[in-house]
């Protein structure tokens, strides 16, 4: 039926027909319902691999689904908890369902808006590259974020952090990061802070909203576990091993709970569709630099209890094994892993005003990523020169 | 014997329609053609025009630049059409067969006594020369070159590919003769691999003064380059030649019997093909010839060579001069719906774990020529060097390549690829990039601007 309904619609499209101009966006969604009839070219091989880009793309929002979903109740969770609400299961899932809906509303229209119109203009097929990043940013904002901060924020990411340089698979930087990146620096008093994490608190600190008892002290000290990053802080805060690893407790959507991101590392890596060098080497880079911060007295935080804590988790296994912005060779991969681990505990260690370092390291070597791969090409490179001239 | 080489990067294809070693069509010379397109790098000038009376082995055109080097008809008759395309491009010469198998018959004398100029020379007159490739860029070998050495890859990796133990099982005494002419040509030996896992009971052992090297691996373990690339890569300013085995039996047989005899037997495979098996076909012979694989069922789309390589050339069309197999494949003109999510899909093969196909190793998957999405820019890093057992970085040489970089595509291997290497590469992109078309665009940048 749905067959009839493109072939009916399709002329219209299709070159000398009225709506040709919106060609672009008619073949986005066809190739969304059905994988097209196109056969392979002349001069090339006539078989091909039945993988194409949407199902990749498609297997890694389906490993962000278990923190999506852990996500959603954690919202209410908290909400109940700072609020003394006593809610149940499904109150709470319901909070954070509808707290979450308009940050996917504003992602995906705006982003994908942009991202069909760029194509559109360019007269290119629509790649689905956005359909990750659409996923992951609501996942990493604060969930109080205006929407029209959000949408700026997206579009900030799309136009200047990817279409600027040829869209989809051209981009220096990883554009969810971007959007992030963008909200904490233009609007920090919305970004960091204890209060931000917990849906409906900044609003009800503002705005003098009446809430139930006087648990507000408890709510600032209940908060994001990084602003208390060493082990006092940890238990004034009342958070547990246990808790971070679980990951209830307040913080963005997607990144709180450890749990829900392995079982997505476990997706990536079964599939192979991130890289799990950068997994290592990042986590590597993380223990070493955590083993020297307790070593030289810096911090009292044992190093394996850095990866369970912020967005260290989330950002190594989604963010940082981005393909297009990571580093392309296979011994670039160890390096830039490692240095993202190793610039995110330093960053955590050292810098008070900024306690969540992941998304400044993967930024940071988002940038040296080419710089690395030029010097694994260039070893490449003299080793053919060094044998034509020992030959 | 020299060591064993073991690859572990590739892929076999999963693919059906393996042909049974089996014989079981002798095409008797009909309709045959010669394609200059099958020769890179050469401009030919046509010697012949319709309706004259020609030989086995009597010159059709010559290379322009070098007008000693001759292209021979494959069987004696008489030159049915001469096919040009665009600007009067000349793509074909037809020769309709008389059957009555006439040769020119060559005075040749022993290859014992023959130094490099004069074996040269006579394979120059006797239309050999052209079984000749050169690497940098698989162009026609120029006669003119001093050649590092003479590579022979002795086994077939390609998919549904003829194997060679059974197609040349009688062509002993011909190879033998083929390698002792090619090394009369270079001083750095012939240098033949064989398949590690057939090592010591292939035929191909017993030959003599040639160097043997034995790799083990999956496609593309059996191409030249990749062999090349592990026994003495090719640096710049080298050249090396290459010859495909077959053809080695075809220059053997001049030495043999003193005649141009380019008659072989291929594999008919594919999915679509009917009766999957062997045939004695002469060089060039017509696909009519063969119809009797294709069958009728649905649009099919025959390929003179392998699936990765090979050329469509259609049911009308004519067998490449260095194709030793056809392949017979279902055009793919259908849509598939929400196939992308689809969680199986059983029909279908991937070599990325997003699907479940690699836990039915054994499977053999009707292949057809749907393309399986729509063009991507680059986006996976990983995909390409998993199938290139090369010490090559391929995704920074592809965008050099695109890039028109004629610095970096030297730096980074151009030398040591031409398309076939790369074809594998072309299979698993999930992009769906034409990357032999942009290799060879950069090797044809290459030979223009160098």
């Amino acid at each position: 039926m749905a067959k009839n309904f493109f072939d009916k619609i399709r002329p219209t499209f299709s070159e000398g027909g009225k709506l040709s101009w919106l060609h672009s966006s008619f073949d986005a969604f066809e190739t969304f319902f059905f994988v097209p009839n196109r056969v392979t070219k002349k001069g090339g091989v006539h078989v091909k691999d039945c993988v194409d880009l949407k199902r990749i793309l498609i297997i890694v929002v389906l490993s962000l689904v278990p923190a999506l979903l852990f996500g959603i109740w954690n919202l209410g969770e908290q909400h109940s908890i700072v609020f003394g609400l006593g809610w149940g299961f499904w109150e709470k899932v319901w909070y954070g369902f509808v707290k979450i809906i308009p940050l996917y509303l504003v992602s995906y229209i705006v982003g994908l808006g942009i991202e069909f119109a760029s194509a559109q203009m360019k007269g290119h097929e629509v790649s689905e590259g956005y359909l990750v990043s659409g996923f992951i940013i609501p996942l990493i904002v604060p969930v109080d974020v205006p929407w029209w901060m959000l949408t700026l924020a997206v579009a900030f990411a799309v136009i200047i952090g990817k279409e600027v340089f040829g869209g989809t698979g051209m981009n220096i930087w990883n554009p969810a990061l971007l959007a992030r990146a963008f909200l904490f620096f233009s609007y920090p008093s919305k970004m960091s802070g204890d209060s931000v994490w917990v849906g409906g608190l900044s609003k009800a600190l503002e705005g003098g909203t009446p809430w139930k008892g006087g648990e507000v002290v408890d709510a600032l000290s209940g908060a994001t576990p990084l602003s208390h990053a060493s082990l006092d802080g940890l238990s004034q805060a009342g958070t547990s091993v246990l808790d971070l690893f679980v990951g209830n407790i307040p913080g963005a959507v997607g990144e709180t709970s450890v749990i829900a991101i392995l079982i997505g590392a476990f997706i990536l890596l079964c599939t192979g569709v991130a890289s799990w060098k950068i997994m290592c080497s990042s986590v590597l880079g993380a223990l070493f630099v955590g083993w020297l911060g307790t070593s030289f007295g810096v911090t009292d935080i044992p190093c394996w209890e850095q990866l369970l804590m912020g967005g260290f988790a989330f950002g190594t296994v989604f963010m940082a094994t981005d393909p297009v912005t990571s580093a392309q060779t296979e011994c670039g991969k160890w390096i830039y892993g490692f240095l993202i681990g190793a610039l995110c505990i330093t960053v955590r260690l050292f810098n008070p005003g900024y306690p969540e370092g992941m998304m400044l390291a993967i930024l940071l070597m988002n940038t040296f990523a080419p710089l690395i791969d030029h010097y694994v090409v260039s070893a490449n490179i003299n080793r053919r020169l060094k044998r034509a001239k020992t030959v | 014997m020299s060591d064993q080489i073991r690859l572990k990067k590739g892929l076999d294809l999963p693919i059906a329609g393996a042909a049974l070693c089996e014989v079981t069509k002798r095409v008797a010379p009909g309709l045959v053609a010669v394609k200059p397109t099958d020769f890179r790098g050469m401009v030919p000038r046509l010697l012949v025009k319709e309706g004259d009376a020609v030989k086995a082995g009597t010159p059709l055109f010559a290379d322009k630049k070098c007008t000693d080097m001759v292209f021979c008809s494959p069987v004696s008759g008489t030159v049915d059409a001469i096919v040009r395309g665009d600007k009067r491009k000349l793509l074909a010469v037809r020769i309709a067969a008389d059957g009555k198998n006439e040769s020119v018959s060559f005075d040749v004398p022993k290859a014992a006594s023959l130094d490099k100029e004069a074996m040269t020379a006579l394979l120059l007159r006797c239309g050999l020369w052209p079984c000749l490739k050169q690497r940098p860029y698989g162009t026609v070998a120029d006669p003119q070159a001093e050649p590092k050495a003479i590579f022979i890859s002795g086994f077939n990796t390609a998919p549904l590919g003829a194997d060679y133990a059974f197609t040349l099982q009688n062509d002993f005494d011909a190879l033998q003769a083929g390698v002792d002419a090619l090394g009369k040509l270079t001083k750095g030996g012939v240098h033949l691999s064989l398949d590690a896992r057939k090592f010591a009971g292939d035929e191909l052992h017993k030959l003599t003064g040639v160097i043997f090297h034995s790799f083990e691996g999956p496609h593309p373990a059996g191409n030249v380059g990749v062999q090349i690339n592990h026994i003495s890569p090719i640096n710049k300013g080298e050249v090396v030649w290459t010859v495909d085995l077959p053809l080695v039996a075809v220059i053997g047989r001049l030495f043999l019997k003193g005649v141009y005899d380019t008659h072989r037997t291929i594999a008919v495979a594919g999915p679509a093909a009917v009766n999957p098996s062997y045939a004695e076909v002469p060089a060039g012979v017509a696909m009519a010839d063969l119809a009797g694989f294709f069958g009728n069922d649905g649009e099919i789309r025959v390929i003179s060579g392998d699936v990765l390589t090979g050329e469509t050339v259609g049911p009308d069309g004519f067998l490449g001069f260095f194709h030793n197999q056809v392949t017979v494949l279902k055009e793919g003109r259908y849509y598939e719906m929400f196939g992308w999510a689809n969680p199986i899909r059983s029909k279908k093969f991937s070599v990325s774990r997003t699907y479940p196909a690699f836990l039915r190793c054994h499977k053999k998957y009707d292949m057809d020529t749907n393309e399986n999405g729509g063009e991507r820019p680059f986006l996976m890093n990983d995909v390409y060097g998993k199938v290139l057992p090369m010490d090559i970085y391929p995704l920074q040489l592809f965008k050099a390549c695109l890039a028109g970089d004629l610095e970096k595509m030297e730096n980074l291997g151009i030398y040591e690829i031409i398309e076939e290497d790369v074809a594998l590469c072309e299979y698993v992109c999930p992009s769906k990039i034409a990357i032999q078309q942009i290799v060879r665009d950069g090797i044809d940048l290459m030979i223009k601007e160098m």
